[in-house]
């Protein structure tokens, strides 16, 4: 038996993250996981900022959810005192959000043929996904941190001469999708390589509370669009993709047909962008006492924004829960028996993003003594260079 | 004598021009597989400047490694593949060649894999003692077809086993005309591609999985060494099917052309099937071996003997 580290620095991994494979031979028998490479303590700067600062702040938690962040924090503040929106920002809001989900899924369809060395799925991926970007430029004049969301609706509005050009982008992304859903229904390798990989349970999906197209592809409802809809999500018609397998290859075509139902949700939205007209934000003055919750289906899952306000232009309490933190720990039940190989592609099919997900940890050395955490090392080196500076 | 011998090993067509061939052709692979990308695909010079680079980057010796093993690995590699594309050179462009040497070059073969092994484990990192796990796993895979591959010729060129009886009984038809051929080209190749280490079989070099397996130690020269061996299989093995199954070159007049046209439609075979497919694990890779190309090949041996 011998031990095989993956990360904090791997081919694998965009981001530090250490995984500990235990095995025998080529067959994974353990596997022990270790988050808190990345912290970045963002609840904290959260609760020194204003709400309006704090909904840029939680955008860059994570570069590829955005927006799911920001307009899960907006739900939850809108939740203290009962915001209501007007419609034309209901419909932009879930544009943009749709339109993230493409190009998120996109991104891990490539990432998943780069890490089972299928590179030309990787590069034809991330070719279909550029449109995504430009049309995101299009709209909020940025590919990648959009500043959209804003308590009370939305901080741009979309014009309707943009509107064709959209639909032009998005009459191609379907195309492809529709090819790329083809393909790996063909391809007998592609097939061989990823079916009956890394199985996920339905009642492991269940009781590892699995969320989004990880539970999806094991055959468990759930969709926070579905359930608790928000935004425009009560006002368009889309399916909810679920499979039963629960392998690798499910994950894949979940995320595929995910796509393609985004596809006709930002359709139906831009349609409706033509009809409803008016103010595209209500002006919030000021938020009141109380606590709120937010949801959002982010590409990944449920992300979950808690926030607690006494009245002033603050929030003290600021809590995030991505869904990348109930994925990731599904590993247990999915990854254990299987070769390595397969482990690897398992570890990347729950499309986990550790910066979303991370939190301070305290490490004990061999004598059992804690050792300072990243936070407190980093406030201490601060506190040092202070002295010296004062000095 | 001894000069010529020299000659021929060390400059044409040994070690120097399958050197430089090989990084224009590694560079052909670059170029193709970044137009399936839709990439721009580097500039022509680009293998030349890495593999220079490389040498003049400083080498890291692993502590705890078996040095000697650990630097004898990729030049004892360096060696065999010389040797093998001056076998094929010779019967090639000489037609030169002695009884037996298909064998040998069989042997050789197997060599470098396992030169590859050896290099990985001496180093004693997981990854790269996983990888040669891999290669040894694999290595028993494609061998057996290899060897069911090369007897196809040998019974159609009248048992020979003779690189150059071999061409000049194709002299009046290349072995490809028949459906044995055709069915050994096909095993052929998909082997050449796992001793190569392209997709779907660079199981042992897994990049995202076990971060490059046996190269993981090596650095500077002694990487760059391994780097230009990859680059020379990509002459000197596509060269070995030209010989079994495609009837050498007739190096006049017209005949540069179609010499060129038959290397390079291996090559860019070799590049699509590398683009268009993931990478298999280790358990089915082996299973595709034994179960479907060793039959396979087996009917095309079964298929020569009849006359096919």
């Amino acid at each position: 038996m011998s031990k095989v580290p993956v990360g904090p620095f791997h081919p694998l991994l965009e981001e530090a993250e250490y995984f500990e494979l235990t095995v025998d031979g080529e067959t994974v028998i353990d596997i022990d996981m270790e988050i808190g490479w990345m912290h970045r303590g963002h609840e904290y700067i959260s609760e020194m900022s204003s709400f309006t600062q704090s909904i840029y702040l939680v955008e860059r938690i994570c570069g590829i959810c955005s927006t799911s962040h920001p307009l899960a924090c907006v739900h939850a503040i809108e939740d203290i005192d009962n915001i209501e929106i007007p419609d034309r920002a209901r419909y932009i809001r879930s544009l943009v959000g749709e339109l993230e989900r493409i190009h998120s899924h996109l991104l891990w369809l490539g990432l998943a043929g780069h890490f089972i060395g299928y590179d030309t799925v990787w590069m034809w991926a991330w070719k279909y996904r550029e449109p995504v970007l430009q049309m995101m430029e299009l709209i909020s004049g940025n590919r990648n941190h959009y500043g959209m969301m804003r308590v009370g609706g939305v901080a741009r509005d979309v014009e309707p001469e943009k509107l064709p050009e959209l639909h032009k982008h998005l009459d191609m992304i379907e195309e492809k999708m529709k090819m790329i859903a083809k393909i790996a229904n063909d391809d007998p390798v592609l097939k061989k390589r990823l079916k009956g990989v890394g199985v996920l349970t339905q009642e492991d999906a269940r009781n590892y509370c699995a969320t989004g197209p990880t539970s999806r592809a094991s055959g468990v409802r759930g969709d926070v669009r579905k359930d608790d809809p928000t935004d425009a999500y009560d006002l368009v018609d889309f399916k909810e993709i679920v499979l039963s397998n629960g392998d690798v290859y499910d994950k894949l075509v979940v995320r595929v047909l995910e796509i393609i139902e985004s596809v006709k949700i930002c359709r139906q939205c831009i349609d409706k962008l033509k009809i409803v007209k008016g103010s595209f934000w209500n002006k919030v003055e000021q938020v009141g006492e109380g606590e709120g919750c937010g949801r959002y289906e982010a590409p990944r899952g449920e992300v979950f924004h808690y926030i607690r306000s006494d009245g002033t232009n603050r929030p003290i309490r600021h809590k995030v829960r991505a869904p990348s933190y109930v994925n990731i720990p599904t590993y247990e039940a999915s990854c254990k028996g299987i070769s390595i190989s397969d482990a690897l592609i398992t570890l990347a099919s729950v499309d986990p993003c550790y910066c979303c997900t991370e939190r301070s940890m305290k490490i004990k050395d061999v004598h059992n003594k804690e050792v300072p955490d990243l936070l407190t090392l980093s406030r201490n080196k601060t506190e040092k260079i202070r002295r010296e500076i004062n000095d | 004598m001894i000069l010529d011998n020299l000659f021929y090993l060390f400059v044409f067509p040994g070690f120097l021009f399958v050197a430089v061939l090989g990084l224009l052709v590694g560079w052909v692979d670059r170029k193709v597989s970044a137009r399936f990308q839709f990439r721009v695909g580097p500039p022509v010079l680009q293998n030349f400047n890495d593999f220079f680079k490389l040498l003049g980057k400083q080498t890291i010796i692993v502590k705890d490694s078996v040095k000697s093993l650990f630097i004898a690995a990729p030049l004892l590699a360096f060696g065999t593949l010389c040797l093998i594309a001056t076998m094929v050179g010779m019967a090639l462009f000489f037609e030169q060649g002695f009884h037996g040497d298909l064998l040998v070059l069989m042997y050789l073969m197997m060599v470098y894999s396992v030169m590859l092994v050896l290099g990985g484990i001496s180093t004693g990192n997981v990854y790269s003692s996983i990888g040669a796990g891999r290669e040894i796993k694999l290595l028993l895979g494609d061998e057996l077809v290899f060897i069911l591959v090369c007897l196809i010729p040998i019974v159609k060129s009248g048992y020979a086993v003779n690189l150059e009886a071999m061409i000049i009984a194709q002299s009046d038809g290349m072995f490809i005309g028949s459906v044995s051929g055709v069915i050994g080209l096909i095993a052929g190749l998909l082997c050449i591609q796992a001793k190569m280490a392209l997709r779907p079989f660079d199981i042992a070099e897994a990049e995202t999985e076990i971060v490059e397996g046996p190269l993981m130690e090596y650095s500077g020269p002694l990487l760059a060494f391994w780097k230009l061996n990859h680059h020379i299989m990509y002459v000197a093995y596509p060269l070995v099917l030209v010989v079994l199954f495609f009837g050498g070159f007739n190096l006049q007049g017209i005949g540069i052309l179609w010499a060129v046209l038959k290397y390079l439609l291996i090559v860019v075979l070799m590049i699509i099937i590398k683009n268009t497919n993931p990478r298999l694990q280790i358990d089915n890779a082996l299973k595709f071996f034994w179960r479907v190309l060793a039959p396979l090949a087996f009917i095309g041996l079964i298929l020569a003997v009849l006359g096919v």
